[in-house]
């Protein structure tokens, strides 16, 4: 998804720019007040706080787009982190973050062109991050005050926010595009391949997001008004404090709780459940829908290529986690955003895809039934 | 890991480039790619002297030309879109081996190989020749907003605990017999990412407050500011200058 240099043409990239320095300009401030008020109890007396926790959440985001989700056979994806961070740390310490983490990338990786980091960071950190907390408040503003209704903005919000930023692409494209493709084109190809990359954004953000909720709900910003009121610390005697981490550790790793050992998979199964189930109805819903409109530009092309770009990219990335070293030398060539080469392609890629995410719903949900009935009963 | 620091970005060295002042060599690249950018793309040739030109600094800076190749190959996904694009593209065709291809297509894709691969050699030759710290000094310098240069500092610093941490999560994982192998396992690598954020979020007030409890205020003192003679500007300029020389005559003769 990051752009290069030389893609869009000079005078759209000083634009966007000015865009994007004002974005940010206006982040810095907003981000300042949004971490004041995150401070949960007496807080540290007026210091500075947005540095340190701005930075943190930056490499927050630059470790988990590294993390891999396997798709089917080989395939894998990671996350965008848009939305997430601006549901988890509000919007404009989103901007700021995901932005010093495209700059650093920029810089460091020469993962997207210098010229082209305006393009970039309007697109990827402002446009997202924006439309994804705009419907996520929206949304939440609906049904106040229902916890589970967080999950289900936080996954609309994700779902609507790549797209979105596919669109805005498509709009600087239009601009200062250096290619003579034609727009309506790009735009099917570029909204049609980033629904489905949506798709799996919106699973991975909604479940993350559930994630966080299960343990420090207030430290998720787009909720706050959710929690009645701040957690506090309690001077609990020493009897009670060893159960006090096993709570909080839950999400950390399913079997650090000491707990016997055919509870250790009932409460990983159970809770997600029903979120996984309905994030898998609603992804079935939207990629039948993509399919729909997308199916009919679909044309006899290969898409072999595709495949083989994705495999290159596993091949690395495996070569890489084996010479560890340093963690940032594993940032390899990412998957997911090779289905942008995909161009005119789209309509076949999308129906495969479609398929192969259709079939795999109805497999993951039976397997799960399946799994669960005997965990129930035992 | 004891070198936790030393990053495969930088290569150590002490060549005229590398000891250049930070600001005065992203001033350079920056203005290089600028020019690159700005390129009319009929004008083959140039983009052969702009490459010949990143090929000399990087003798000066010894960096060898597998190291600069390998780093390139971050480019890939744009190099298959580009291939793309002779097919898609509108326009008068033309047959080249029995396809039939656009040529502004033809031309869209030789301008963004051209320019993007250009553009990754610049920023990588940037890289390994700059201390990341000191490439941060020299943002400062360029007048980024210090509440930008020090999130940015705070990222790089801790960008790789952040990632052992999540190395950590995925040996426990691991250890545990777990395998993510589809869709299904999304659950538990989420809960791991939820996890990674309660971390690095709670990390961060810790390493606010012990900052606070040595008296941050909200600003870093800077302590080795850099500067730049006027010669080492001169020699940084160098780059750009004769890059947009080609750039003229590019225009020139198109």
């Amino acid at each position: 998804m990051h752009v290069p240099d030389g893609f869009i043409n000079a005078p759209v990239s000083a634009a966007t720019g000015v865009v994007a320095a004002a974005a940010v300009a206006v982040s810095l401030r907003g981000a300042r007040r949004e971490l004041l008020d995150t401070a949960g109890g007496a807080g540290a007396g007026g210091g500075e706080r947005t540095a340190p926790l701005a930075g943190l959440v930056a490499a927050f985001i630059f470790a988990v787009q590294m993390l891999n989700f396997p798709v089917a056979a080989g395939t894998s994806g990671h996350l965008l982190g848009g939305a997430l961070a601006a549901i988890l740390v509000g919007p404009y310490t989103g901007v700021l973050c995901v932005s010093v983490v495209l700059l650093m990338q920029g810089v460091l990786f020469a993962d997207g062109g210098l010229t082209a980091l305006g393009v970039n960071i309007t697109d990827m950190a402002v446009v997202t991050t924006v439309v994804a907390y705009v419907i996520f408040r929206g949304l939440l503003k609906l049904a106040p005050g229902r916890r589970r209704m967080v999950t289900v903005a936080s996954l609309v919000a994700a779902l609507v926010s790549v797209p979105a930023a596919a669109a805005a692409f498509t709009a600087l494209y239009a601009l200062g595009g250096t290619t003579d493709i034609a727009i309506g084109k790009v735009f099917t190809a570029m909204v049609g391949v980033h629904v489905l990359i949506g798709i799996g954004e919106a699973a991975i953000t909604a479940l993350t997001v559930g994630a966080v909720m299960a343990v420090r709900p207030d430290l998720v910003h787009g909720a706050r008004g959710l929690t009645a009121r701040p957690l506090e610390l309690r001077n609990t005697g020493p009897v009670a404090a060893p159960g006090a981490p096993a709570v909080a550790r839950t999400a950390d790793e399913p079997e650090a709780a000491p707990a016997p050992a055919d509870t250790a998979p009932a409460p990983a199964a159970v809770t997600p459940r029903r979120s996984v189930r309905r994030v898998w109805l609603a992804g079935l819903a939207a990629a039948l829908l993509c399919a729909g409109v997308v199916s009919f530009y679909a044309s006899a092309s290969p898409d072999g290529l595709e495949k083989v770009a994705h495999d290159k990219g596993i091949d690395k990335k495996t070569e890489d986690h084996a010479t560890q070293d340093s963690p940032l030398a594993d940032y390899g060539v990412e998957d997911i955003t090779d289905a942008r080469l995909s161009g005119g392609l789209a309509g076949v890629i999308g129906v495969g895809a479609t398929l192969a995410v259709g079939t795999g719903v109805f497999v993951v949900v039976r397997k799960r039934r399946a799994a669960a009935e005997p965990a129930e009963t035992v | 890991m004891g070198a936790g620091h030393a990053h495969q970005l930088y290569r150590e060295g002490r060549s005229p480039v590398h000891t250049l002042p930070p600001h005065c060599k992203i001033a350079a690249v920056f203005c290089f790619v600028v020019v690159v950018v700005s390129t009319p793309r009929e004008a083959v040739w140039a983009f052969g002297a702009y490459a010949l030109l990143l090929a000399g600094v990087a003798a000066v800076a010894r960096i060898p030309a597998g190291f600069l190749l390998r780093r390139l190959l971050i480019e890939i996904p744009f190099v298959a879109f580009a291939l793309l694009m002779p097919f898609v593209a509108e326009g008068e065709r033309v047959q080249v081996l029995g396809l039939s291809l656009s040529q502004s297509g033809l031309w869209s894709a030789w301008n963004i190989l051209a320019k993007g691969t250009l553009g990754v050699a610049a920023s990588v030759l940037l890289a390994s020749t700059t201390e990341l710290r000191s490439l941060l000094l020299g943002l400062q310098r360029l007048r980024m907003p210090p509440l930008m240069v020090q999130i940015a500092s705070f990222m790089i610093r801790y960008g790789d605990v952040i990632t052992d941490e999540m190395r950590r999560m995925r040996i426990a994982r691991r250890s545990r017999g777990f395998e993510a192998r589809g869709v299904q396992h999304w659950g538990v690598l989420a809960k791991s990412a939820g996890a990674l954020f309660i971390r690095s979020y709670e990390r961060g007030e810790r390493v606010h407050l012990a900052m606070v409890s040595r008296g941050y205020t909200g600003t870093m003192p800077v302590i080795d500011d850099v500067t730049a003679s006027r010669t080492q500007w001169t020699y940084a300029a160098a780059l750009p200058l004769t890059a947009l020389a080609v750039c003229l005559t590019g225009w020139m003769l198109t």
